[in-house]
């Protein structure tokens, strides 16, 4: 155990030191994975409609039929549905990629960029919401380093993607 | 500005780093006058949270004085002192509306993460890592308060710094343990911990009419504090047998509540703890619940648990079929500190909860890595040390 020095860095007790280190990496190399593994079925992805319950009436998240910013940014590449929410939550917000063919395989060129498209619709979608709930689309505070360590790189692969993967 | 920084698992040092920067319109920038370490904190400092990176701010209570507010604040202006909770909510999702303020859907801004973990994320925190959004911590002279209408909140004239400090975290997160418990006049209570965490849940279940309140750790210096602040009875659980000793004291019954307040870290006596130390380490449970366990099984039938305690992946010899069979309903959460502050603060100002024996420890920033030395290790008589950034 090293003693606490003024102002410097200081090992409080090393108890549980490379175990705790070898699990952190691990934890987030899995949580990598499971983002990776997860799109990787990006066929599925693509497809699927990604839904996003707002609290606020369907005029007020489209008013006019006007959908917010961050969604009618994507235009025609997206289809976008609007219902009522039961219980009173509010509205369903649902939208996919447009796939201009029948609603079969994705053509080439789309699944290529397919995972991209999905990241930037889902992103989308969640500053949309935070928009008309809030009015503003919050954001993390500036790193107060950028000092490379194990399990940081990792973490700011995670980082990077965490706006727009997830369960959504 | 100078801030205390995680460096890695037990490693915290005291930087020096750019001040926080207005990044959204609602934000304000407080002047953190007093910041306190949390339980929650220890479990980042062994690295059981691992989605810390090294350099990030650690701490999310405390209490401090707004310098700046983003065009949008209306409730606050520079000047005002206020306490801010530790989670970050909007206050207008579904979630913050049904006062589920620890579940908001804007207040992580990495919300990915924990939902490829628990299937959702939960709102925001300050200092507890990218999980929980990334936000700096208030170990630090400046912090940034996004959402400052709903997150901060003024403090009565009468109430010094070090009372109103427990308002942002320990106090809410004890009320909620009692409150959603289910807490009524006539109960028996039980409550893990003597950490602040749970003498703040035991003080609840006390003012929220419990016929008996019953708190259980190992610290006698702990035990002693929660006769003597908060009122309540306790058990010392390595010198007597809890699930008899709280029979006895509950007509054979059993505790119609049990509130745990010790978290992921738990101690055990004896081969249990072997047990869970070994997997916990082998990588086959991520935490230790060893207080869980006891509390389920130590409930009445058809009581109800809650769990304050932080975990963050997975326990071994979890007793579900006691669980299932005794009718038992489990409930846990991170605090909805913004339903309850404003409440907290007046019965801060009434008397009737009292706060301010918990700072043991009052020191200056530079002592930051010290304090959470002898928070962690429980020395002398800490209970939790007190930062002052300015001093
Ligand atoms: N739900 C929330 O929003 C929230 C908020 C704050 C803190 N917490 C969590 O609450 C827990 C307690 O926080 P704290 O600041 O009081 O921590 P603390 O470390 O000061 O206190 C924990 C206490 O539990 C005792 N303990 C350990 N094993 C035990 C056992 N088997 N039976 C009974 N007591 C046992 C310890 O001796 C210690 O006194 C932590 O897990 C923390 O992360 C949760
Ligand atoms: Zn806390
Ligand atoms: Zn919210």
């Amino acid at each position: 155990m090293k003693k606490p020095t003024a102002g410097g860095a200081v090992s409080t007790v090393a108890s549980m030191g490379t175990e705790a280190l070898d699990a952190a990496v691990s934890v987030v190399r899995r949580a990598g994975e499971a983002i990776r593994s997860r799109t990787s079925h990006a066929g599925e992805t693509e497809h699927r409609w990604h839904v996003m319950t707002v609290c606020a009436s369907a005029e007020e998240v489209a008013p006019g039929g006007k959908l917010p910013e961050p969604l009618a940014r994507l235009g025609d590449a997206i289809d976008t549905q609007l219902r009522p929410a039961p219980g009173e939550r509010g509205t369903e917000l649902a939208c996919r990629l447009h796939h201009k063919g029948d609603a079969g395989q994705p053509d080439t060129a789309e699944s290529a960029n397919g995972h991209d498209k999905v990241q930037e619709l889902r992103t989308a979608l969640r500053h949309a919401k935070a928009l008309v709930e809030t009015g503003e689309i919050l954001l993390p505070d500036r790193p107060s380093t950028n000092r490379p360590t194990v399990t940081g790189r990792p973490l700011d692969k995670l980082i990077e993607k965490a706006q727009g993967e997830g369960r959504l | 500005m100078k801030a205390l920084t995680w460096q890695g698992t037990n490693d915290l040092s005291v930087e020096q780093i750019p001040d926080p920067a207005m990044r959204n319109e609602q934000d304000a920038i407080v002047k953190v006058s007093q910041t306190v370490t949390c339980g929650s904190d220890l479990h980042l400092l062994g690295g059981y949270i691992p989605f810390m990176r090294a350099g990030d701010i650690l701490g999310h209570e405390f209490i401090g004085e707004v310098v700046e507010t983003g065009p949008r604040v209306k409730r606050h202006k520079a000047g005002d002192r206020v306490v801010v909770c530790s989670f970050i909510s909007c206050g207008r999702c579904w979630y913050c509306k049904e006062g589920l303020f620890s579940l908001c859907d804007n207040g992580n801004t990495n919300p990915g993460i924990t939902e490829h973990l628990w299937g959702s994320a939960p709102g925001g925190c300050y200092g507890y890592s990218h999980a929980l959004g990334g936000f700096a911590g208030s170990h630090a002279e400046y912090i940034r308060v996004p959402y400052a209408d709903q997150g901060a909140f003024p403090v009565p004239d009468a109430l010094d710094d070090t009372t109103a400090l427990f308002a942002s975290d320990s106090a809410p997160t004890g009320w909620m343990g009692a409150d959603l418990g289910g807490v009524k006049p006539g109960d028996v209570v039980a409550v893990w911990g003597c950490g602040a965490v749970g003498q703040m849940a035991a003080r609840a279940a006390i003012l929220l009419g419990a016929d008996r309140v019953i708190a259980i750790d190992r610290l006698e210096y702990r035990l002693d504090m929660t006769r003597r602040h908060v009122g309540a009875e306790t058990l010392n659980y390595e010198k007597t047998d809890i699930d008899a000793e709280l029979r006895e004291m509950s007509g054979g019954r059993g505790p119609d509540v049990c509130i745990e307040a010790v978290g992921m870290e738990a101690h055990s006596s004896g081969a249990q703890n072997l047990y869970d130390q070994t997997k916990q380490q082998l990588r086959l449970q991520t935490d230790r619940s060893a207080a869980v366990r006891q509390a389920i099984l130590a409930c009445r039938k058809g009581g109800s648990i809650f769990i304050l305690g932080v975990f963050a992946g997975f326990v071994d010899k979890f007793p579900l079929g006691a669980v299932m069979n005794k009718g038992l309903t489990l409930r846990s959460a991170q605090q909805h500190g913004h339903r309850y502050i404003p409440m907290l603060l007046e019965r801060m100002e009434r008397g009737e909860l009292k706060t301010d024996h918990l700072a043991t420890h009052i020191m200056s920033l530079d002592d930051g890595p010290e304090g959470y030395h002898l928070f962690k290790e429980k020395l002398d008589g800490c209970v939790r040390a007190v930062f002052q950034p300015g001093r």
